[in-house]
This record gives structure tokens, sequence and C-alpha cells, in this order.
């Protein structure tokens, strides 16, 4: 009956969220910069409290995970879930209204950082209005999402659906549990778990935003953009399934590994532990499948920045996955524990992994979403040279950094006593974060090049209206 | 039914599909975390553990408000050096009325659950308003508007405590009603002051390590 009016993708929202995303990414990333500057110049903040080191770093990672990353999540979902669908968004006014309640719990919540409203729970800071607002809007995207893939007219859900279907529920379980709290007043609440047990429960959160959102969900954007992008199918869609489930139920575990030597149960953190190098499988296999699905593609892969930026991030993946586990064996975290080995090991993923690869399926999807080329390749590839070095120089000084404190803050002499003072470690670790500030504005300024040069590949055009293609009878839902 | 088969159907029903996503992820959750939150070591304080007082819970809140748990943990490892340098190792007892824990994962300046009573209160007022005016090389930022404002103002402590009391805090109705008038006259600083100087202090006198 509505074949005639709905027979075409809805892309505007996908462009307004990729809009969004980078806009999010500039303002995060130059917050990440600036404090960065204040750790080796700390009157930075001017005696503002706003620009005060504690209530910014929230804002960097908030900024980034829910400005920059859930919203290129949402525009690559809801792009991709149409095409695998062949069928136009499930309510599409519930999408756009996705789209904007989501900037406006971010761009409200940032200030509310700022203003000192947190929990303190890494990556939960924002307080309970925002986790209210966040699980209605998130439920929403579910509703759309879900609403998308039930009306689907190909028979199987392509695999990319599943990352983001997990994307969607599991953050939704960990949200809400982690964020349930007793309102004092509208800025402040006390959590319901206390101590230990607080610890615990943040840590599932924790590790498992980081598994779900900043892993399964680009990796949902990585089983759609990569086949497409280098017009080659999956390498083997049956490992691509078997790495989802094993994925799906080992990420889970990994969490207390966040506390070891903690005054949390030793069992507790031995599982971790376990299941940590476990997920070391799963993580692999997906990274295998999907530089074997490129290979043989590699002409493409010369020439196109945006294919180059998916491999690569690909490559950032493997790193990340594989140092995670390593970093959960106690006899290493010893060392890396509290130091900023871990910073560099989170950004070796938040740059290498999630980053790259979201600006590689922005420089595929932007050009198509209005029906022209990008405005300059060349820009793009040294977008390319400059995010790769600047994740490079970042990782590097982190680990430089990381170990030596770690070393530093263990040694002890012949008889027992502490070698150094940690004044003394602290205020040697003043070149790293030079290089580690230099390695961000060089990735800012890529970043920046991206925007100038997708912002030029859009000026004057307009969204271009996709049809909804004929659905091959072999894998309709009626055949 | 043959795996494959079976999956084909989870791989064709949007139902099934969020079922088995929500099932398989939900069960480490339920092996791992549930028994940790019925475990009653965890629960139990230890003998010299006692609830936040208005002022030192004002105090926290500050703390938790800067972000200070950004840069300090408060989670002393059972490790030689760690020992000697901070004190003796966490236990889970001390923590039975930390309410978000505030363990900290990074440490850019010194582990802080040990700090009670290594300082003198005139120290910490300095190095809030001014840290390099007591250490030199320190990177920490400057609080003076700690200094300036009034801990009065700084939430609303009479629904605080009742919060936490819904919560099993055992506060009594007498310390409630006298929680706004301890703060009377305090600025913030010496809320913060009150809480680093109970930090750490759970522990019976004579255990060392």
């Amino acid at each position: 009956m509505n074949e005639v009016m709905n027979n075409s993708y809805h892309d505007k929202v996908v462009i307004r969220l990729i809009q969004f995303s980078i806009i999010w990414a500039l303002l995060a990333m130059t917050a990440g910069v600036y404090i960065s500057a204040e750790l080796i110049w700390p009157d930075m903040d001017f005696g503002q409290f706003w620009l005060s080191y504690g209530r910014l770093r929230p804002l960097h990672t908030n900024g980034i995970i829910f400005g920059f990353g859930v919203s290129a999540l949402m525009a690559t979902g809801f792009y991709s879930v149409q095409r695998t669908s062949h069928v136009p968004l499930f309510l599409p006014k519930l999408a756009w209204f996705c789209c904007y309640a989501w900037q406006l719990i971010v761009l409200l919540g940032g200030l509310s950082l700022l203003a000192g409203w947190t929990t303190s729970k890494e990556y939960a800071e924002l307080e309970w209005p925002f986790d209210i607002a966040i699980a209605v809007t998130w439920v929403c995207f579910g509703v759309v999402f879900f609403g998308t893939i039930a009306n689907r007219k190909i028979k199987p859900i392509y695999i990319s659906n599943w990352f983001y279907g997990a994307l969607i529920i599991v953050i939704a379980m960990l949200h809400i549990v982690n964020s349930l709290a007793i309102p004092v007043t509208f800025g402040k609440s006390y959590s319901i778990y206390a101590g230990a047990q607080d610890a615990v429960v943040q840590w599932w959160y924790g590790h498992n935003a980081v598994g779900f959102l900043l892993t399964g969900g680009f990796l949902g954007m990585m089983y759609y953009f990569l086949p497409k992008h280098s017009g080659r199918p999956i390498w083997s869609y049956r490992l691509s399934v078997v790495a989802f489930w094993t994925f799906t139920y080992s990420y889970i575990w990994a969490g207390p590994h966040h506390l070891h030597y903690s005054a949390v149960p030793d069992w507790v953190l031995s599982l971790a532990m376990v299941m940590s190098v476990i997920l070391l499988a799963p993580s692999w296999a997906t990274m295998i499948n999907g530089v074997m699905t490129v290979s043989s593609a590699s002409e493409k892969l010369k020439t196109d920045p945006a294919l180059k930026f998916i491999v690569l991030s690909l490559a950032f993946y493997g790193l990340a996955t594989f140092e995670g586990p390593m970093m959960s064996f106690p006899s290493v975290n010893v060392v890396s524990h509290f130091t900023d080995w871990t910073v560099g090991h989170v950004h070796s993923g938040a740059l290498g992994w999630n980053a790259m690869i979201t600006y590689g399926t922005f420089y595929f999807m932007v050009p198509r979403l209005v029906g022209t080329e990008l405005y300059s390749v060349r820009l793009a590839n040294i977008h390319f040279w400059m995010a790769l070095a600047g994740t490079m120089l970042y990782i590097m000084s982190m680990w430089g950094a990381g170990v030596s404190q770690g070393l530093l803050w263990l040694s002890v002499d012949e008889i027992g006593e502490l070698s150094f003072s940690f004044t003394d470690i602290m205020s040697s670790m003043t070149p790293y974060y030079g290089l580690r500030l230099m390695a961000g504005m060089i990735f800012l300024g890529g970043t920046a090049l991206m925007a100038y040069n997708l912002y030029m590949t859009v000026l004057g055009k307009q969204a271009v209206t996709v049809q909804v293609p004929k659905v091959d009878p072999a894998f309709g839902v009626n055949s | 039914m043959s795996a494959i088969s079976l999956h084909k159907k989870i791989e064709e029903n949007t139902g099934l599909l969020i079922f088995g996503i929500l099932f398989v992820s939900a069960i480490g959750g339920l092996v791992q975390i549930l028994p940790v939150l019925n475990q009653d070591s965890l629960k139990t304080a230890t003998e010299n553990t006692r609830v936040y007082s208005a002022v030192e819970l004002t105090g926290r809140d500050i703390y938790i408000r800067e972000g200070c748990s950004v840069c300090h943990t408060q989670q002393v490892r059972p490790l030689i050096a760690e020992v000697e340098r901070y004190g003796p190792y966490s236990r889970a007892g001390e923590f039975v009325y930390d309410r978000p824990f505030l363990w900290g994962s990074k440490r850019t300046g010194p582990d802080l659950q040990r700090l009670g009573g290594k300082f003198s209160d005139d120290w910490h007022r300095i190095h809030l308003i001014d840290p390099r005016a007591v250490v030199t090389e320190s990177i920490m930022p400057a609080y003076p508007w700690l200094a300036r404002r009034d801990a009065s103002q700084a939430g609303n402590i009479t629904a605080k405590l009742r919060a936490l009391q819904t919560l099993g805090h055992p506060y009594s109705e007498k310390d409630i009603a006298a929680a706004a008038t301890q703060l009377e006259g305090l600025k913030e600083i010496d809320a913060l002051i009150a809480y680093l100087q109970m930090l750490g202090t759970g522990l019976d006198e004579d255990i060392s390590i």
C-alpha cells in the first residue's frame, strides 16, 4: 500500500548524524589535547573551575565515546540496516528523535560535567537525569533498528546487524544496572552499590562499554563497510558467526581485570583473566576475517583512502586486542596498572581502531550520500598519514611513560627500601607528556582536515534519493 | 536438529536474535557479578570503619565533584613497594560506606588511601590553594575557589544523609538533624580537608602491612 511512498532509504538523518559526530570529534579531541597540555603546564586552567583537569578529562572521554562514537554508530547503523534489509527505516520520525535527543544529551551532559555534576564512575559520569534520558533514547534507537530488521525483505539477518544489535541490547543492560542510584538533588545521587561491590559492577559496565560499544558496534561498521567497499564478500561468513557468539559470551566476564590486586575476591579476578585471554580468539578471528576479505582487493587498497583507513584500523584492532589480554595477566598488570600504559592502550583502540574505521566509513559514505566525488583524495591521503603518525607517537610515548612509571614505583633496593620518590618519578614524565601532546595535535589536525574535506564535498549539494532495489528472489522473505 | 540448521532459525528471526544476544551476554554477569553482590565479607565493615560525618561526607562529595579520583587512586595494592610507600594494603571492609567507590584507575598523583594524618591541616590548605608552594614539581591543579565557597552551599546535606540512611548507613535522626549546623561557618576547603584527614583510618592501629 505504501510501496510507492516508502521505496527510498532515509538518508538525511544519516547525514545529520555524521555532521554531529564530526563536530563532537573536533571538540572532544580538542579537550583531550588541552588536558594533555595541562599535565605539562598545570596552571593552564587559569584558576577557572570549569577548565580544571578533573572536570575536563571526563568531558573528553564522554565527548569521544558518546558524542563522536555513538553518533557515528547511529549514522552507520541506520545507513547499513536499511541496505542490508532492503527496506526504509522503521518509524523514521523516531530516528530523527534519536538523532536530536542524543545530541542534546551530549551537549547538556557535557555542560553538567563542567558544572561538577558527576557520579565519578568512569564512562558513566553523567548524573541520574541524563541516565534516564539516555535509557529512553537508547530504547528508541532499538525500536527503529530492530523494527527495520523485522520489516526486512531479505530472509537472513546480515552479520553487521548482529553486532549493532548486540551494541543496543548489551549497552542497555549494562547502563541500567550500573546507573541504579538514589537521587538526592538534580545533580547528585548515591550509587545503590557500595565499595568493592560498586567496583565490580562499575568495571563490569566499564569494560563492556568498551566491549560492546567501542568493539562490537564498530565491528558492525567493519562487517558492512569493508566488504561493501572492497567489493568482496566476507572471507568466511561461518567464522564471523562463530566469532560473534564467542565474542558476546566471553567479553562480559573480563571486566574485573581492571581490579587486579584490589580487595575484590581472587576467584573473580582469576576468572576475568582467563576470559580475557579466551577473548583473544574471537577478536583475532574477526581481524583475520577482515584482512582476508580485503586481501584480494589489494589494487584498490593502494588508491582509495577510505579503504586504507578501514584496513589500518583492523591492524590496530589486532594490536589492541592482543595487548589487552596480556595486560590482564597479574604479572604484567602489576606494572601497567594505574600507569599511562593503560592510557596508551585505550588510545591504540580509540585512535587506531575506532576513529580510523569511522574516518574510513565517512570518506566512503559522505560522497555517496550527496552523489558526488570526494573533494580531495590528496587531503584524505595526508589525513591518513597524520592519523597513523599521531596514533603511533601517542602509543609509543605512553608505553615509555607507563613502563617507566610501573617499574620505578615498584623498585626497591636490597634492604627493601624504595628506590625513588613518587615526586621524582612523576616529574620525569614531562618529556613523554610532551610527545603525547604533539601526537594529539597531529591526530586532531588530521581530523580537522577531514572535516574541511567532507564539508567541501557536501557544500551546495543535496542528499540523493536512493531507491530500494529489487529483492533477489533467492534471498527474499517470501521466496 | 544440527547446529547449522538451528542457527539458520536464529539468523532469520529478529525475536530469537534479540533473545539470543540477551541470554548469551547475561550469563557472565549472572555467574560472576551476582555472587559478589551477595558476598557478606564485602559488606562487613572493619572494626574502625564508620560512616562519614556530615562534614566529611560534604568533603568527599567535593572530592568527587572536582574529579580528584581522575588522578588519585585510593587503593593500596598488597605489594612490598606499595605498602612501603603508602601504608597497609586496602581491605574490602574499609569501603562499605563508599558510594560510589573511589579506587580510581590512574595514578597521576600519589595514592591517597592512607593519607589521613600524614600532613597537617595547614599543609593541606596551602597545598590545595597553591600546590607548587609546597611541592615544587607538582602538576596538580590549584583549587582556590574551595577557600571562597561555603561548605553549606555544597549540596543539601540533610537530603544526602537521608538518602544514605535509606541505603542502610547507620545515621540516627539526631545525626541528620544536626548535620546542617555542623557545616555552618565552614568553607568547602575545610570539609575537603576533614575528609582527607580521615582517609584510611578504618584499619586497626596495630595493622602495619
